[in-house]
């Protein structure tokens, strides 16, 4: 890897970076494209020879697959074949998702269609190919599949009991993972505490529901022995290497093109056996084959997440001092660990994130991963954040109620000392720089708590019940190889970026690092303009093509800006550093006595313009003759980058919920909220606030309507938008959001992950403020999602 | 282990229309008048379906819940539209929208209970779209209209080849999605007795979010005498039972009382005797009872007078 300059190797202080784009709103380039909806999703893309795919899904938690008898779906016209596990295996390897670091974890292999058995409600069974969706779905309806129905292990907490159903009876139990995480004396200190308060927690079962559903085209060329895989996805590389190793070629055979998504959150970064189904048809078929996954199949077959019921315990002194917290997480999983970043990692970060923003010395935590026959679960947006923020900030506002001490005294007296760092939590997080007092300054500068708890006190003499919660949380973002990597999964951290000039001037950067509609090449361009110094119109971005593009992880755990944005500016700079050479030969003048100023090649002391970069594009490009014989005129460079010092770049931040609960009905009513995050650099504002509002839209929608409900038998009853209820604008509250600004020193940019802080915390200060508004009445909830049943069973009503 | 043996004839055999999204394969006939609904449906017999707004239906036929072979397009029949007052008769044709109701000012002087509703129904794009009619006739248990207009003593008038009658609005509906209508019957129009000066209505309703059906909700229609008596009480309440459940003890309970904090109580007492709502994904009958005591008190006590609300 090439060396990095650094802000003093250029001479410059982080804040003076010349004619900045850094730090400003600068408009997004793809907005117009979205809306005026000219932008190219999996969807749109048209091949000639497309086929369509359509799968049965099994309708029972759990079933032999007795029988399958195709012969009536092979006479519905437009139906071209019709594919079973047992076809799709002889040209597909099942994968099994394990990481090694995750000791002792195991799971299952796993097919694009099971050989034997569905083991949930919504799994692909069979496949059906034809000329049209339509038809394919025709062809689906006319199967004949005989399932007989065995009973479903559904209930995570009798996963582990004798007499539970053992999903895959050759891993003898349904356990995938436990670790427990222990520093300090945790018994002793909760037997010499002041006080020890305990609560259950439950975060409900939720999914993504991304505007673009799941899609995917692959396209097999036995002419060239090349797989074209057209998919919505976040890391076209990692799944490059996937399709390749389950389909037994080389990794360079595999080609994954991804244009427009329309939003990931987390739910696109995973195998999932339908879209491996596909490749492996279109391996077999040898012409393309298309798969969009309706809403109905997203609600059945996307991930799920947070599926935890947790108990924890917190000891504090007398003065509020914080002794220990004992967590005790349980999670069930679904049938299979998810390939390749598996189903362990959510409770593995509730261990490592429970008690994260606070200075205390003795921590337990368990977390027991176990298998149930419900739709897989795995990493969506904040992965395991809110969970670990809800518990943590649900136990500390419960121990300053007991201790009766104000929700953000006991805060301040147990945050981090912002002069602490480095700091390395009880779990072995280790945290470079944050500032937790500093945000909170923010945030009590931001929220009028005089004023509201005035409010509060006056609304309650009519029988209105308002309530004021906080949660500050850590956010773990920019991941080395120690998340994935270490585990023997082939994931990426490092990402890389190539920038070039043209003959005109103009500049490309192509980014291993992709855009889900958040804005990542609106960042990149911006980093890119700000580093070669031209406008930010003169440059293109291209991102999502693993043949074009420099090899890296794509967009997942808040690293796009952070990694992908510094490999960006490095490049940039490196250009920039090359085109100058090339001026200096040009103009006689020493290269660092020049600068590049929008467009314009500059004398770096006085602005005097030299020349435009296009005449140095065209003499270079057209004119080489005229230059010197041995001057270097590369006008691209490339470098990667990967962070070294630090295993995560973790954030911070605080958020503020203020709340109306209507007793009578349980319902509640969000009248505003807060949040001050630190994610380093602020690339660009309006995205960061944006990505916040986002993010805890999601994370109150996930705390107040989102559930994935399951029957008795295993049926997922929540399949439709008016039954899985999303957050819509009209409940959703005025949000205020603020920064603090500390940058990584491990990069140039200093930027760290922006995308998950909302989701973090935006549960933990909902939940806080319910039980503040309930608090007078003696009720209480602690099970998300706090629907009117919940809160009117809580209050004695129901 | 194994329970028993079921034969799963792709997304046939699946609880709720498993795999699919995609309509199946229909024809489409616009009907210029009811002689042309009337023609069509004989030509097309049991396969063909009507479709006005649309708004259930092509969800419905999304999920392939049913796969009818022609859709016949009502909303250019003449016969079907338009809002009039003859003879104390308010006539708010089937194909009138959710939207027109809002706006319609015969409605709004007549019938105001019905644009008091509009706005619980739906989200703006659908009541753009969706008709008084398809509603009424899809008889969703949890949809405002149905229970507004039980709650209005309507009446609804029914047309086939063979020709009209008429049905009142309470014994219109008689089961969860099923109503009086018979093969081959249209609704033509809804007929409202108008309003008078004691006219008192309203409706209440509780819902997740904003424009979702409601998790409980009730329509009242009474008449109150400058004495604060009640007369012809009815409080229909929806979202609670197989359609809207026209409550007989609790409106027993308030006939002829002066309407305040004692005969409310009464009301809501009398209300156990009344419903008997299933659960389902909101929450248990316990909060839809309970829900439905506390619309009752909001609902009624909005015909106070002034100085009696306070308490
Ligand atoms: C997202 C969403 C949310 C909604 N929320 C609500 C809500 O909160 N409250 C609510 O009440 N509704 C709600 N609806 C339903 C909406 O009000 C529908 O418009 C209405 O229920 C059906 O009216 P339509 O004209 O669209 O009927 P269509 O969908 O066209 O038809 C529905 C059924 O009625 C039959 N039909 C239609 N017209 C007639 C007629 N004149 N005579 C006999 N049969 C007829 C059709 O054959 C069909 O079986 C919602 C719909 C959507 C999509």
């Amino acid at each position: 890897m090439n060396d990095m300059p650094t802000p003093e190797s250029i001479g410059l202080s982080r804040e003076d970076l010349p004619n900045s784009y850094i730090g400003r709103s600068v408009p997004r380039p793809n907005v117009p494209k979205l809306v005026q909806g000219r932008a190219t999703y999996t969807d749109d893309v048209q091949l000639p020879r497309l086929v369509h795919a359509a799968f049965l899904r099994s309708p029972h938690a759990h079933a032999r697959i007795a029988r399958i008898d195709a012969a009536a779906a092979m006479q519905v016209p437009g139906v071209v074949r019709v594919f079973t596990g047992a076809d799709l295996a002889k040209v597909c390897d099942p994968w099994v998702a394990t990481l090694d670091h995750l000791k002792g974890m195991k799971s299952a292999p796993q097919y694009p269609l099971p050989l034997e058995r569905a083991t949930w409600q919504g799994e692909p069974v069979v496949a059906v190919v034809a000329d049209s969706r339509a038809a394919a779905e025709d062809g689906v309806a006319a199967l004949l599949v005989e399932f007989e129905p065995l009973p479903a292990q559904l209930d995570m907490e009798t996963a582990l009991a004798p007499g539970a159903v053992v999903i895959h009876p050759q891993l003898g139990d349904n356990l995938v993972f436990t670790r427990t995480a222990e520093k300090g004396d945790v018994a002793a200190a909760m037997a010499a505490a002041h006080k020890v308060v305990e609560a259950t927690f439950v975060t409900g079962r939720h999914t993504g529901v991304t505007l673009e559903p799941r899609s995917i085209i692959a396209d097999y060329n036995r002419a060239e022995g090349t797989l074209t895989v057209h998919h919505s996805t976040q890391a076209p590389h990692m799944m490059q290497g996937v399709f390749a190793k389950q389909l037994r070629l080389e990794d360079g055979q595999v080609r994954v093109i991804c244009k427009d998504v329309g939003g990931s959150f987390g739910i696109k970064v995973h195998v999932y056996p339908d879209e491996v189904a596909v490749a492996a048809m279109a391996r077999i078929l040898g012409r393309p084959v298309k798969f969009v996954a309706d809403r109905f199949e997203s609600f059945v077959s996307d991930i799920h997440a947070r599926d935890h019921r947790i108990k924890g315990r917190i000891a504090v002194d007398a003065d509020g001092k914080i002794l220990a917290f004992d967590i005790d997480d349980l999670t069930g999983i679904g049938p299979y660990s998810v390939y390749p970043r598996t189903s362990a990692i959510e409770g593995n970060q509730v261990v490592n994130l429970c008690g994260g923003p606070y200075d205390f010395a003795n921590y337990r935590c368990t977390t027991t991963v176990v298998l149930q026959n419900k739709t897989p679960t795995c990493q969506y947006r904040a992965v395991g954040h809110p969970i670990a923020t809800a518990v943590t900030e649900g136990l500390v506002d419960l121990a300053a109620e007991a201790l009766g001490m104000d929700p953000i005294e006991i805060r301040r007296r147990n945050l981090i000392r912002d002069d602490a760092y480095p700091y390395t939590s009880p779990p072995g997080m280790r945290f470079e720089g944050l500032s937790h007092h500093a945000a909170l300054d923010k945030l009590l500068q931001m929220v009028p708590v005089d004023r509201i708890r005035a409010d509060q006190a006056e609304q309650r003499k009519r029988g209105v019940h308002r309530g004021l919660g906080f949660a500050s949380f850590i956010e773990l973002t920019n991941p080395s190889p120690f998340m994935y990597g270490i585990g023997g999964a082939r994931i990426s951290a490092q990402d890389g970026a190539t920038v070039r000039m043209d003959p005109d001037g103009s500049v490309v950067v192509m980014s291993g690092v992709t855009e889900q509609g958040q804005g990542t090449e609106g960042i990149l361009r911006q980093i890119v303009a700000h580093g070669v110094g031209v406008p930010v119109e003169r440059v293109k971005v291209i991102t999502g093509d693993t043949q074009t593009t420099p090899y890296g992880g794509g967009t997942w755990a808040c690293r796009g800006a952070g990694i992908g944005g510094e490999a960006a500016l490095q490049s940039a700079i490196a250009l920039k550093q090359q085109i100058l050479v090339v001026a200096g030969a040009m103009l006689q003048a020493a290269p660092d006595s020049l600068d590049i100023v929008m467009g314009q090649v500059v004398d770096r002391d006085t602005g005097r313009e030299r020349m435009p970069l296009a005449e140095l594009g065209r003499i270079v490009y057209y004119r080489g003759d005229t230059l010197p014989k041995d001057l270097p005129r590369e006008l691209v460079q490339t470098r990667h980058f990967i962070t070294k010092e630090y295993p995560f770049a973790f954030t911070n931040g605080i958020q503020a919920s203020w709340v109306e609960v209507d007793t009578e009905t349980g319902m509640v009513k969000l009248l505003e909220h807060w949040c001050v995050e630190d994610c380093g650099r602020v690339v660009n504002p309006l995205l960061v606030d944006e990505q916040v509002r986002g993010g805890i839209v999601q994370g109150l929608g996930g705390a107040l309507y989102e559930h994935c409900v399951y029957d008795e038998q295993g049926n997922l009853l929540t399949t439709t938008m008016a039954d899985y209820l999303v957050p819509m604008s009209a409940e959703m509250p005025d949000m205020h959001v603020g920064h603090v600004e500390t940058p990584t020193k491990e990069s140039l940019l200093g930027a760290k992950g922006a995308g998950e802080a909302g989701t973090a915390g935006a549960p933990a200060a909902l939940m806080n403020a319910i039980n503040d508004a309930l608090r007078p009445l003696g009720a209480r909830v602690t099970e998300q999602p706090f629907t009117p049943a919940r809160i009117l069973a809580a209050l004695s009503r129901i | 282990m194994i329970n028993k043996q079921v034969v799963a004839r792709g997304l046939l055999g699946l609880a709720r229309g498993m795999s699919s999204m995609k309509w199946p394969a229909f024809g489409y006939a616009r009907a210029r008048s009811l002689q042309d609904v009337w023609r069509l449906q004989s030509e097309h017999g049991d396969g063909a379906r009507l479709i006005a707004g649309g708004q259930t239906l092509l969800a419905t036929l999304a999920f392939r819940l049913s796969e009818p072979t022609v859709l016949i397009d009502i909303t250019q029949v003449p016969e079907l539209r338009g809002v009039s007052v003859e003879a104390g008769t308010l006539r708010i044709g089937a194909l009138t929208r959710h939207a027109e109701l809002g706006r319609d000012e015969l409605i709004a002087r007549h019938a105001p209970l019905l644009r008091e509703a509009v706005p619980y129904i739906a989200h703006p794009a659908i009541r753009n779209r969706g008709t008084i009619g398809g509603s009424l006739a899809y008889a969703d248990p949890a949809a405002e209209l149905p229970a507004c207009v039980v709650a209005l003593g309507a009446t609804l008038v029914l047309a086939s080849a063979a020709g009209e009658r008429r049905v009142r609005a309470e014994d219109f509906f008689t089961g969860l999605l099923e109503t009086a209508l018979r093969g081959g019957e249209l609704i033509t129009a809804v007929e409202v007795p108008i309003a008078t000066a004691a006219t008192r209505s309203t409706i209440a309703e509780v819902a997740r979010r904003s424009g979702d059906y409601a998790m409980a909700g009730l329509a009242v229609h009474l008449s109150l005498g400058s004495n604060g008596q009640v007369a012809a009480p009815r409080l229909v309440y929806f979202g609670v039972g197989n359609g809207p459940v026209l409550a007989k003890a609790a409106g027993a309970a308030l006939a002829g009382r002066r309407l305040g904090a004692e005969s409310i109580a009464a009301v809501q007492a009398a209300l156990a005797g009344d419903l008997d709502p299933p659960s389902d994904l909101h929450g248990p009958p316990e909060m839809k009872r309970h829900l439905a005591r506390v619309l009752t008190g909001r609902a009624l006590s909005r015909f106070l007078p002034a100085t009696e609300v306070a308490a």
